[in-house]
């Protein structure tokens, strides 16, 4: 039986003529969560990005190797990269809706894929439920985005991303700039989360990987060290490296 | 010298020259209105000049200073906001981007007494449409599109990339992502600078003298023909604006009663390019709220 929704085999990654990540072997089962740890610069967030191909905006970047979602290759002439982003959506690190107001910061994107305006109202409630806001902004939909904290930002730009129902969520750092209270309430939306969406998580903090992630990937210089499951991965870990950089010898 | 001491004496010095400028301004408002004020009134703004006696207005020329603003930015706008998106969103990083771009800075420099020359051989003379309102309007289209373009680009670069890379990842389309994200967060830049742009197409002489023209037909509100040459929004009509007419009024009015004329025409100037301002301030917060909320 093969639950693996995302495969990748031999993936380097360039930008120009550096090379951030090399020779990547990877795969992602079905409704689990992934973290990403390893130290600033170790090519983490670029590989997370190459999942969605956001690394298509920097000029000069080159993908070799093989990414398959649901069998097939991401980087392939007959994908279209909206289509892709539509099913592999992304929460980044600073919290970043738009300009505009609650309800549209959800809308916007179901819109453009053509759902009426009833459709739009249940796709705004349900994702705001789902990212556990609903209660908090209910009575000012309307209201600017901007007017939010910082976490309730980060949740709605969440429920942004799942208002186009996705099959893999990928969060870059996203508590990195929220407080302790905050980053709590967004680690238990994505346990809640995992039912529904494969997650992979990129994180600088080793405690939250140990909480929420069923395996952890350890990257160095833009090798992947290892990957396992994270109870493993934290008792006891197969490499030396890895070891050194969770009790904190580097890093 | 203590560095505290250093410290008071420099923002003394940096305070007093901000003081100065608005100093400056004050006294040069103050002055235009103190002059002017008193020679403006109602049958002033409305009727038109006389040629050679005293008590003539400047109605037509205040009619034409406006309308020719709003067919220049007609057509700047369009223009200069496709240009300032090409430059910032899809230019490739090479010679012929670096050679618009060059080319921009250079129209940006010309001197309009030369944009005005130029427009008479093109635009007056070459399309055989004589001194009118289209041609002032494309020659003041030359001499602003430099900085229009400037405007749009700077207040699209001003954008966090974050907002792009947000809608990008919502698996949104470039050009969608441009309109509904992009524009709507550069519109108060692109905006302040329109009005900027606006301010000069106001105050502007050298480049209409031989373009728009400097008399002005005697205009009919009530007119139905478009074609006619007294219909106010004829484009093909000679029309004299209001900084120009101060310009001939100084330099070769026969009218006894030219300084006040002149005074009055210059408050009326400066009055009307601050409620343009304010308006158009209104205007794109008013644009703002309506593109960035509930739709």
């Amino acid at each position: 039986m093969n639950n693996n929704i995302i495969e990748c085999s031999d993936v380097s990654i360039y930008y120009g003529p550096t090379q951030a990540i090399r020779n990547v072997d990877i795969t992602f089962p079905k409704s689990s969560v992934t973290a990403f740890i390893g130290p600033s610069g170790c090519g983490k967030s670029t590989f997370l990005r190459s999942l969605n191909r956001m690394n298509d905006l920097i000029p000069n970047t080159r993908v070799t190797g093989e990414i398959l979602l649901d069998k097939e290759d991401i980087y392939s002439d007959a994908i279209k990269v909206d289509q892709l982003r539509k099913k592999v959506g992304m929460v980044f690190q600073k919290p970043n809706p738009f300009y505009k107001s609650i309800y549209d910061n959800i809308a916007f994107a179901p819109k453009y894929y053509g759902k009426k305006k009833k459709e739009l109202d249940e796709i705004v409630e349900s994702s705001l439920r789902k990212a556990a806001l609903w209660d908090e902004v209910k009575d000012r939909l309307h209201k600017s985005a901007y007017a939010l904290s910082g976490g309730q930002q980060q949740r709605l730009c969440i429920a942004r991303a799942i208002a186009l129902k996705p099959d893999i969520l990928l969060l870059d750092e996203p508590t990195a700039s929220l407080d302790p209270l905050s980053t709590q309430k967004i680690e238990n939306l994505v346990v809640e989360l995992k039912q529904e969406y494969t997650i992979i998580i990129v994180t600088h903090n080793l405690h939250q990987a140990a909480r929420i992630s069923d395996s952890t990937a350890f990257f160095y210089m833009g090798n992947l060290i290892e990957h396992t499951e994270t109870k493993k991965m934290f008792t006891k870990p197969s490499q030396k490296k890895t070891e050194d950089y969770i009790t904190g010898r580097f890093g | 010298m203590n560095a505290k001491l250093a410290n008071r004496v420099a923002t003394i010095i940096i305070t007093s020259f901000a003081y100065l400028i608005i100093l400056i301004l004050a006294g040069l408002l103050g002055y235009i209105l103190y002059n002017g004020l008193s020679v403006i009134d109602w049958d002033f703004v409305t009727s038109p000049p006389e040629s050679l006696s005293a008590g003539g207005g400047i109605g037509p020329q205040l009619f034409n200073s406006f309308y020719l603003l709003i067919l220049t930015m007609l057509i700047t706008t369009p223009l200069g906001l496709g240009a300032g998106i090409y430059l910032s969103q899809y230019a490739p990083k090479n010679k012929l981007t670096n050679g618009i771009r060059t080319s921009i800075e250079v129209l940006s420099s010309l001197p309009s007494i030369v944009v005005g020359l130029f427009g008479l051989l093109i635009f007056v003379t070459y399309t055989g449409w004589g001194y009118s309102l289209i041609s002032g309007a494309l020659a003041l289209a030359v001499f602003n599109l430099p900085l229009m373009v400037r405007i749009t680009e700077e207040a699209i670069e001003t954008v966090p990339k974050e907002q792009i890379e947000a809608s990008l990842a919502l698996g949104i389309s470039k050009w969608k992502t441009i309109t509904h994200v992009i524009l709507p967060a550069a519109i108060p830049g692109i905006l302040t600078g329109t009005i900027l742009a606006s301010g000069r197409v106001f105050g502007e002489a050298a480049a209409l003298l031989f373009t728009a023209g400097m008399s002005s037909p005697a205009l009919d509100f009530t007119s139905m023909d478009i074609t006619s040459s007294s219909h106010p929004l004829n484009p093909f009509r000679p029309a004299e604006t209001l900084a120009v007419h101060i310009w001939k009024v100084n330099t070769e009015g026969l009218i006894p009663d030219a300084r006040e004329v002149a005074d009055g025409a210059s408050a009326i100037l400066v009055l009307s390019v601050l409620v343009f301002n304010i308006t158009a301030r209104w205007f794109g917060s008013w644009i703002y709220r309506r593109i960035t909320s509930h739709s």
